[in-house]
């Protein structure tokens, strides 16, 4: 037969076009296979359910091993959107004994990109948080009914006193920034607010773990990925030991009710902190699940009281007379006075025209008897004289001046591991030039900084620490409220002693002035038979209002085991309300209970009312 | 010595075999049956060779294809030539018959049920038809051109198979003859009409999918459509008419009307582009038809024919679309043409074949371990969607090496066709090539989301017994032919 040869040649048209087919073929490919790693993780997605295991949050212990906070299950509806088909949602709201619109309503939350930043239909979200033991047993048995939708087991937090919440603090949902700061979080996670659960937050929270379950076309589960190699089991959060001596917290609590103020112990050898009270307080307990945001918000919103606010701390006081110790400190270790340096008091002090009054007590006054009878007039000599010293300037004075101030813990945060302390302030030589405008000052104009007033603030942390430095004769530890960590060590820094520059022989004097204050002075209550307490009142000018009581001190005096300070807000004299409460705390650590003839005064304590 | 010379005869055949064909044949039939294995994976760890798995069965069908296939190879090639149209009757009959008393399966009436063994009729009618149209094709002094009556009869053996196939509701498989076109075109069919099909296609893809936004007042589907249309006038005014002067001067024309068009738009007066293009269209085709006649007309004629029925076509495809097919008719072709997204109802099966294959990667997550293959994500996974398996299992190299092995399988049988004596050796080859270049382009197509879902299977791979044999029959039949190609003395 004859050949063709022109249709022949149709082959390659043929086969071109099978060829060009191929080739697009194999360019589709490479754009799903290669180029495209969406898909992937759609896929990832279809067949995955990375279920997330939740570690035991750490648990906390008081000083003495007394379990404080403790874990109790709480169960989360989860669901993944898109596994999500038409389901009965009234027999879903039914199950849960909930509204439609309530369900609406949470529908709407859990897709709300700002409530829900992490919001994929693609992977589990969060719908209902914290059902009740009732409801999770219900919606559990019926679970099969609603494809896509699971239950995730977590903890929230259980007190077992109400107490320390300014200490403790609790635990919230993470926020959108929480996210964003920290990729261990996932929307929906917890996380640690405020106290011990925010700053201690890393040790506490574990390690996740995961689960990778595979999971059908129909969302049935086929078990677990690769026989759960690549499963990672949680690790749980460590346990704290706090330093906080709860029932020495809770007496502090009973004592200032109805009061404004804090109280705050140390350990003087550990710069442990044994108490930390805030009043007014709120039950710690108000703070955990379904009621947690409704609380919460009542307790921002309560200005008056601001129970959240933590003074001991947070609150920026002038520390009064409590601040009297740390000038003798500087006079002495700067030779403006010796022990035997006395000065005139008829009255107060008076000087071109400025007048500081002061009260009745033997004129002139050395060191220890100005502690014991807090004179005004004789702090303010020591500053005029250290400041306006011949052959200085007074700048460089005031500055010399403060960095012992600060070596001693103020004008800074003392680094106490809870966060949102205060630094307080101690003004240094520029901040005079400048409120000063450039006009001179002298020791003279600024001399109310000398007794605790003017410009000085300090927290109530700070003046404790200072008792404790006196304490100790020479230095402290940063305090903190976390005594161990189980499986670590604390940080270095609450285990390395701060010395300030000032020898030792001068806290000696300093010390026994506070003992005499005790003995004879400004709080005599304080003088607990066989304690040696060492103490000094304060009573706070305050621009706002009513003075406020303030006490600081130590016991016993040669072997210190509590370092105090007591500031109550709006109170009157030091005598008045600090250095009972503080007596009273004493007291009470030291013996373990109240003796008979403090029965009455504590009963005083715990019923007053300043605001 | 008649034994020696049977013995010789017999290893002339056997060394005359085309081995490559066979090792392509029997790689594509072991790759499919290991895919059918992940495919049905279920965790259970049932053997591969298990009956109750559709892995065992598909062995099965295999063990049985090749007993046929050696069959087919002892069996005197001359047998089919000579029952060609007998065979092709007697499967029109056996079509004719299943309309009747197959049992509805899904909607199609297709299935021939022996007890457990069902028989899909459609699929064995390929190579009858094959074998008719050859034989059509191989009748003394037959040449497709010389008479219209010759297209007549050689559509006429397309249709009856089509048309049957299509009252057992069967749509996928009916398609398949629509692809002896090729047999066609390679006997001699005008390349207009190949050329015609695939402008129709481009027109109405183009003229569905976009719709939106509009340009000078139409759709920018229409838009490009009219653009199209005047750049292939123009172009086969000057391959095809070899008539440089006028398609210069359309050309310049049309450039002329352009700098219109802005000019005019600079004084804000737009233009619609319906009245812009048909008039500038009817003026162009005016000019043509004058000044053709100083050349052969006929070229010239075709050329404004395919001007004005594309036209029409265009106009009539969007009416059509718009009003004659049913909304989910509708919805079936904007999901293929990805106007519309679609993951649950029309395009889920897609959706999840192409994340099945485009999380396979590079290198794939190797055998078993596709855990959309395995969890059964991709529906029809053993039969129609059997590549994602591969796509996931395999990945990029596994797919790519899939596609040139039935490439140069494909390649391979044009090239066998074109060795052929005779003329029916070489239709039938080129019949077995047609079917392939169809299912591999649609099914391929439309796993990975190029084409409408169209259920036909993977040639050699997908899962069951009919489409196995059918293809096996196909084959063979071609290699018996081919190896006795020697002996033919025309």
């Amino acid at each position: 037969m004859r050949k063709d040869y022109s249709l022949e040649k149709r082959k390659y048209i043929i086969g071109g076009f099978i060829t060009l087919i191929v080739i697009i073929y194999i360019i589709r490919l490479f754009n799903l296979q290669i180029a495209d790693n969406n898909l992937k993780e759609i896929a990832d997605s279809n067949a995955f359910l990375r279920r997330t295991i939740y570690p035991a949050r750490g648990l906390m212990y008081d000083r003495n091993g007394e379990l404080v906070v403790f874990n109790q299950p709480a169960y989360d509806v989860m669901m993944i959107p898109r596994d999500v088909e038409n389901f009965d949602t009234i027999a879903f709201c039914r199950t849960l004994n909930i509204s439609v619109e309530q369900l609406r309503a949470y529908w709407a939350d859990m897709k709300d990109p700002r409530k829900n930043p992490g919001y994929s239909s693609y992977t589990p979200q969060k719908l209902i948080s914290h059902l009740s033991q009732e409801d999770y047993g219900r919606l559990q048995e019926k679970l099969y009914l609603f494809p896509g939708f699971f239950i995730q087991k977590r903890t929230i937090r259980q007190y077992q006193h109400n107490a320390a919440a300014n200490v403790l603090g609790n635990i919230r949902e993470v926020s959108a920034s929480d996210i964003e700061r920290d990729s261990y979080y996932r929307s929906g996670d917890y996380t640690g607010d405020l106290g011990v659960e925010k700053s201690y937050e890393p040790y506490l929270r574990g390690e996740k773990g995961v689960e990778i379950l595979m999971k059908d076309s129909r969302g049935r589960i086929k078990g677990k990925f690769d026989e759960g190699r690549h499963d990672r089991s949680p690790s749980a959060g460590r346990n704290l030991t706090l330093s906080i001596d709860i029932k020495l917290q809770e007496y502090g609590e009973r004592l200032m009710q109805g009061k404004k103020g804090a109280i705050v112990a140390i350990e003087p050898a550990t710069g442990e902190i044994l108490a930390m009270v805030s009043s007014p307080t709120y039950d710690p307990s108000l703070l955990v699940g379904k009621q947690r945001g409704k609380n919460y918000r009542a307790l921002v919103n309560d200005s008056h009281r601001r129970p959240l606010f933590n003074r001991a701390l947070q609150a920026a006081y002038p520390p009064g007379s409590t601040f009297k110790p740390t000038q003798a400190l500087i006079f002495l270790q700067e030779n403006i006075v010796t022990t035997g340096t006395a000065f005139p008091c008829y009255g107060g002090y008076v000087n071109r025209g400025l007048k500081v009054g002061c009260h009745g007590h033997a004129s002139p006054i050395a060191v220890r008897p100005a502690l014991e009878t807090s004179c005004n007039a004789y702090f303010c000599w020591g500053f005029k004289n250290m400041i306006d010293k011949r052959g200085t300037k007074p700048a460089d004075q005031l500055n010399k001046w403060k960095d012992y101030l600060v070596e001693m813990g103020y004008g800074y945060k003392t680094g106490v591991d809870l966060p949102s302390e205060s630094r307080g302030f101690i003004p240094n030589a520029e901040f005079y030039s400048k409120s000063y405008r450039g006009a001179n000052w002298s020791g003279n104009t600024i001399i109310s900084v000398s007794i605790g007033q003017g410009e000085i603030l300090a927290t109530p942390l700070q003046i404790a620490n200072l008792s404790a430095l006196i304490a100790n004769r020479g230095y402290f530890y940063t305090p903190h409220v976390v005594k161990a960590i189980q499986d670590t060590t604390l940080p270095k820094e609450f285990t390395t002693r701060r010395v300030p520059h000032i020898d030792k022989k001068h806290y000696d004097v300093v010390a026994e002035g506070m003992r005499m204050a005790v003995t004879g002075g400004t709080c005599r209550t304080a003088n607990l038979p066989g304690l040696n307490v060492c103490g000094k009142t304060g009573t706070a000018q305050n621009p706002h209002g009513k003075d406020h009581s303030a006490f600081m001190g130590f016991a016993p005096m040669n072997d210190p085991k509590i370092a105090i300070c007591v500031y109550v807000e709006n109170a009157g004299f030091g005598a008045t309300y600090g250095v009972p409460i503080g007596t009273l705390m004493m007291e009470m650590y030291l013996k373990g209970e109240i003796s008979a003839e403090h029965k009455d005064l504590e009963q005083r304590m715990i019923n007053a009312k300043t605001f | 010595m008649e034994l020696r010379n049977d013995n010789k005869t017999n290893t002339s055949m056997f060394r005359s075999i085309d081995w490559m064909t066979i090792v392509l044949y029997m790689a594509l039939v072991i790759m499919g049956a290991i895919s059918i294995y992940a495919a049905s994976y279920d965790f259970d760890n049932a053997s591969i060779f298990s009956f109750q798995e559709f892995s065992g069965k598909q062995i099965t069908w295999i063990g049985l294809s090749l007993i046929i296939g050696c069959g087919i190879l002892l069996i005197d090639y001359r047998i089919y030539e000579s029952y060609a149209y007998p065979i092709y009757i007697g499967m029109l009959l056996l079509l004719v018959v299943t309309i009747f008393i197959a049992p509805d399966i899904k909607g199609s009436r297709s299935w021939l049920v022996f007890g457990p063994v069902s028989l899909q009729p459609a699929e064995f009618a390929k190579f009858a038809t094959a074998l008719a149209l050859a034989k059509l094709f191989s009748s003394y002094n037959f040449v497709l051109n010389h008479k219209a009556s010759n297209y007549f009869r050689a559509l006429i053996i397309i249709f009856l198979p089509i048309i049957l196939i299509l009252m057992q509701k069967e749509t996928g498989s009916a398609l398949v003859y629509i692809s002896l076109i090729f047999v066609l075109y390679r006997e001699g069919m005008s390349g207009m009409v190949l050329f015609s099909m695939v402008c129709a296609i481009a027109y109405f893809v183009i003229t569905v999918k976009y719709s939106m936004p509009l340009i000078m007042g139409i759709p920018n589907g229409e838009f490009i459509v009219f653009v199209l249309i005047i750049l292939v006038f123009i172009g086969m005014l000057i391959l095809f008419c070899k008539d440089l002067i006028v398609a210069r001067n359309i050309f310049i024309g049309y450039l002329v009307s352009i700098g219109i068009i802005y000019v005019l738009s600079l004084f804000d007066i737009q233009i619609n582009g319906r009245i812009y293009f048909l008039s500038t269209l009817i003026a162009a085709l005016v000019y043509t038809s004058i000044s053709m006649f100083r050349h052969r007309i006929d070229k010239h004629l075709i050329t404004i024919g395919f001007v004005i029925v594309s036209v029409v076509f265009m106009f009539s495809t969007n009416y059509v679309f718009n009003n004659v097919l049913q909304p989910h008719q509708q919805n079936r072709i904007k999901v293929t043409l990805g106007t519309i997204e679609d993951t649950r109802s029309v395009g889920y099966n897609v959706n999840q074949s192409k994340i099945a294959i485009g999380s396979g990667g590079v290198t794939g997550k190797g055998f078993l371990n596709g855990t959309q293959t395995t969890l059964k994500y991709v529906p029809e996974q053993h039969t129609d969607f059997i590549f994602c398996t591969i796509g996931e299992e395999h990945g990029f190299v596994g797919s790519v090496t899939v596609l040139i092995i039935y490439l140069a399988l494909i390649l391979r049988i044009i090239y066998l066709a074109e060795r052929q004596r005779t003329a029916f050796g070489r239709v039938y080859a080129y019949c077995v090539a047609s079917y392939l270049i169809l299912h591999l382009s649609i099914n391929i197509g439309m796993v990975i989301g190029l084409c409408p879902v169209i259920g036909i299977p993977l040639p050699f791979f997908s899962y069951g017994g009919s489409a196995l044999w059918g293809f096996t029959i196909l084959l063979f039949i071609l290699l018996r032919i081919d190896a006795s190609r020697k002996e033919r003395r025309d």
